[in-house]
């Protein structure tokens, strides 16, 4: 996806979208760690007034972050219009143009009528649009407009969830509306990355090197030619350059395949802990590492029971069930799941491509972010799920599956082996012959 | 008529007779062990505006405990009774936000009977109900500092009914419904008395939050107060 051309204001709204979104997530999840999410009562006005002139003398205790946090998702669906306009009017001309923009900013005015119904309206239109767009992206994979109604909709819907939320008094809705936050940060940070210079090719992170071999997924020629690449070399110094030789498409393949199965096991551990935090319970287990002072809890009723009465709480009343605790034991397994499946991917990408190489780098960050992720998950449960503790584990979780998004987007375009130093047209042909026979030859790219 | 009016009478005088000989139970509620400590409620000494209400740090109700063990905030009911509210005509009840907490804490009230809630505080409070019995309303309502009172009635029995406030998430009340009005609520000295309860043999319970719930048989007489005391562990 590159649309046309690079536009660095465009990026810019982009990131500032994408960290705007994070700002809410951790407002959001202030809200629900000091369990304040029905401070106010009504929506979508506040206490009565519109949300915009409720005055902040009354933003008193549990209001403070509830009020707070509808202001700043106010702010990032303007934000999020915004960009899904730009990015229309930006890809298209004459009718279609102005047709876009026109609805888009008709869905906006029809938001400003502060009518329930028209809301539920909205929301409910919203997974057809997103499912329409989606098509459309697929069959327009160079352009970045529908991806931003995709984003558009996804806004609409997830402002209404958080509002219906309070309405209805469905704490089921509360994990519909936790979830969504993640997916759509995901998908905010994807469009700051696509409208990124580095993904516009214009620049790059690392200096290009002059020899290279690029395997490009887009020519069908170029990847039944790369098949017939000898599938392993070690790494050959040559003339001073070290030239690192794999069969791409296996070895690649399975990199990616490793990058995105870890990516969906994170957004696995999300959604259970999205369940585990809107019950409201509090703490299932209240020790760690033991739970209960044991490898595995006794969860049958009078245990339980017996939780329950122990149990000492100041904010977090609903009591807890076996099946609460049960999530949360298989919240802490998949935790370590996680933690080895990041590792064996940094590790993956360091072995086969150095420890200089872009991906290298970021799963090795990507790893540090589920080491920190691991210790405040500790954290929590050892300061008796503190707010801002248990809000930064959620703020964290956020980060680490975006990583693990933009590693798959970023692996799935194409990769580029290590090189050295500015090399002569005629030389680079000559070492990619060496290492991977005369047929070869002719599919080195040199850039 | 006139074997009507005879009737009527007789029917008259039997429920006379019965409330003549209707008795009352009391005991004594003490708690065996030594409870956990109370927990301060940081967040509320916390809250500029909240804080400034309280003098020293408020703390935790899990426990009210006498110097002798008496424990208070138990619910005691006699099981296996139901149909005989009479809520709809019964006093209300009152509970009140002060300091930025409910009180009192604990209470019972008949399925039917009004639950008066009032804001003694300067600052807004929601009071928000929070029922596990299906066909107990959730509600969630803001209330300004002083304002009109909020009336609450549930239609089905149901133990620790739970009241909150979601701008000061540490407010926290219980209220047990019975479709009877055969209960009481241990007092400070841990004592309790259950009034009018017919003659007959019945099952007594005592529940305490944390405590637990205890059983025992009891046989009121016409005309006789009985008495029955109960202990429960600190767990």
């Amino acid at each position: 996806m590159s649309g046309p051309g690079n536009n660095c204001w465009l990026h810019r709204l982009a990131l500032l979208t994408a960290l705007a979104t994070l700002a809410l997530l951790g407002i959001g999840g202030l809200v629900t760690s000091h369990g304040v999410g029905l401070a106010v009562p009504d929506w979508p006005n506040t206490f009565g007034y519109n949300m915009f002139l409720f005055r902040p003398s009354k933003w008193l205790g549990g209001i403070l972050y509830e009020h707070t946090h509808r202001l700043t998702a106010t702010f990032v669906g303007l934000l999020t219009t915004i960009l899904a306009a730009w990015l229309w009017v930006r890809e298209t001309r004459s009718g279609p143009r102005w047709l876009g923009a026109s609805l888009i900013f008709l869905v906006l005015a029809l938001m400003g009528a502060r009518n329930l119904p028209v809301y539920v309206g909205l929301a409910g239109l919203a997974p057809v649009v997103v499912g329409v767009s989606l098509y459309q992206a697929q069959r327009h994979p160079q352009s970045l407009r529908w991806w931003g109604i995709i984003a558009f909709a996804a806004v609409i819907l997830q402002g209404v969830l958080g509002g219906l939320r309070v309405v209805l008094l469905k704490d089921q809705l509360g994990i519909f509306h936790a979830i969504l936050a993640q997916l759509f940060f995901v998908l905010v940070c994807a469009l700051a990355l696509f409208t990124s210079k580095w993904w516009q090719g214009e620049g790059a992170l690392d200096p290009r090197p002059a020899l290279s071999l690029t395997w490009i997924s887009r020519s069908r020629r170029r990847q039944s030619a790369l098949i017939s690449v000898e599938k392993k070399l070690a790494p050959t110094d040559v003339g001073g350059y070290t030239l690192r030789a794999f069969s791409p498409k296996c070895e690649v393949f399975r990199l990616r395949v490793l990058l995105f199965g870890t990516t969906l096991l994170i957004l696995g551990q999300l959604i259970l802990g999205a369940t585990m935090r809107h019950q409201h319970a509090g703490l299932a287990i209240p020790d760690f590492p033991l739970a209960y002072g044991k490898l595995w809890p006794a969860i049958d009723p009078g245990s339980v029971a017996l939780y329950n009465q122990r149990r000492l709480e100041i904010t977090d009343a609903n009591p807890i069930s076996a099946s609460q605790i049960g999530l949360q034991m298989a919240h802490r397994i998949l935790a370590v799941l996680i933690l080895s499946a990041v590792a064996w991917c940094a590790w993956s990408a360091r072995r086969r491509f150095g420890r200089e190489h872009l991906l290298s780098k970021l799963t090795l960050g990507w790893l540090g972010l589920i080491m920190a992720q691991v210790v405040l998950g500790a954290w929590t449960v050892w300061s008796n799920k503190a707010a801002d503790v248990a809000t930064a584990h959620v703020l964290v979780g956020a980060l680490s599956l975006a990583t693990g998004a933009i590693l798959s987007i970023v692996s799935s375009r194409g990769l580029v082996l290590a090189g050295g130093p500015a090399a002569q047209p005629r030389l680079a042909a000559s070492l990619t012959e060496t290492a991977f026979g005369p047929s070869a030859s002719a599919i080195a790219s040199l850039q | 008529m006139k074997k009507t009016s005879t009737l009527i009478v007789v029917v008259g005088l039997v429920a006379a007779l019965q409330a003549t000989h209707a008795s009352d139970i009391t005991g004594t509620v003490t708690l065996k062990g030594t409870p956990p400590a109370e927990k301060e409620i940081t967040p509320l000494k916390d809250d500029p505006n909240c804080g400034k209400l309280h003098t020293t740090v408020p703390t935790t109700h899990f426990y009210v405990v006498g110097p002798k063990g008496e424990l208070a905030d138990v619910v005691i009911s006699l099981n296996g009774i139901s149909g005989q509210s009479t809520g709809a005509s019964a006093p209300p009840v009152n509970l009140d936000q002060k300091g930025c907490e409910y009180l009192p804490p604990i209470q019972a009230v008949q399925t039917g009977q009004k639950i008066l809630v009032k804001n003694s505080d300067p600052v807004l409070h929601n009071v928000h109900t929070l029922p596990a019995v299906a066909g107990n309303d959730e509600k969630n309502q803001a209330q300004a500092p002083n304002g009109p009172e909020l009336p609450f009635v549930f239609s089905k029995p149901e133990n620790f009914l739970k009241f909150k406030c979601d701008v000061h998430p540490w407010m926290f009340a219980w209220i047990s419904v019975f479709d009877h009005p055969y209960f009481a609520v241990s007092g400070k000295d841990g004592t309790f008395k259950i009034a009018n309860v017919p003659p007959g043999k019945y099952t007594l319970q005592a529940a305490h939050r944390k405590a637990g719930t205890a059983t025992q048989q009891i046989e009121v007489k016409a005309g006789e107060t009985a008495k029955l005391d109960f202990t429960l562990e600190a767990k």
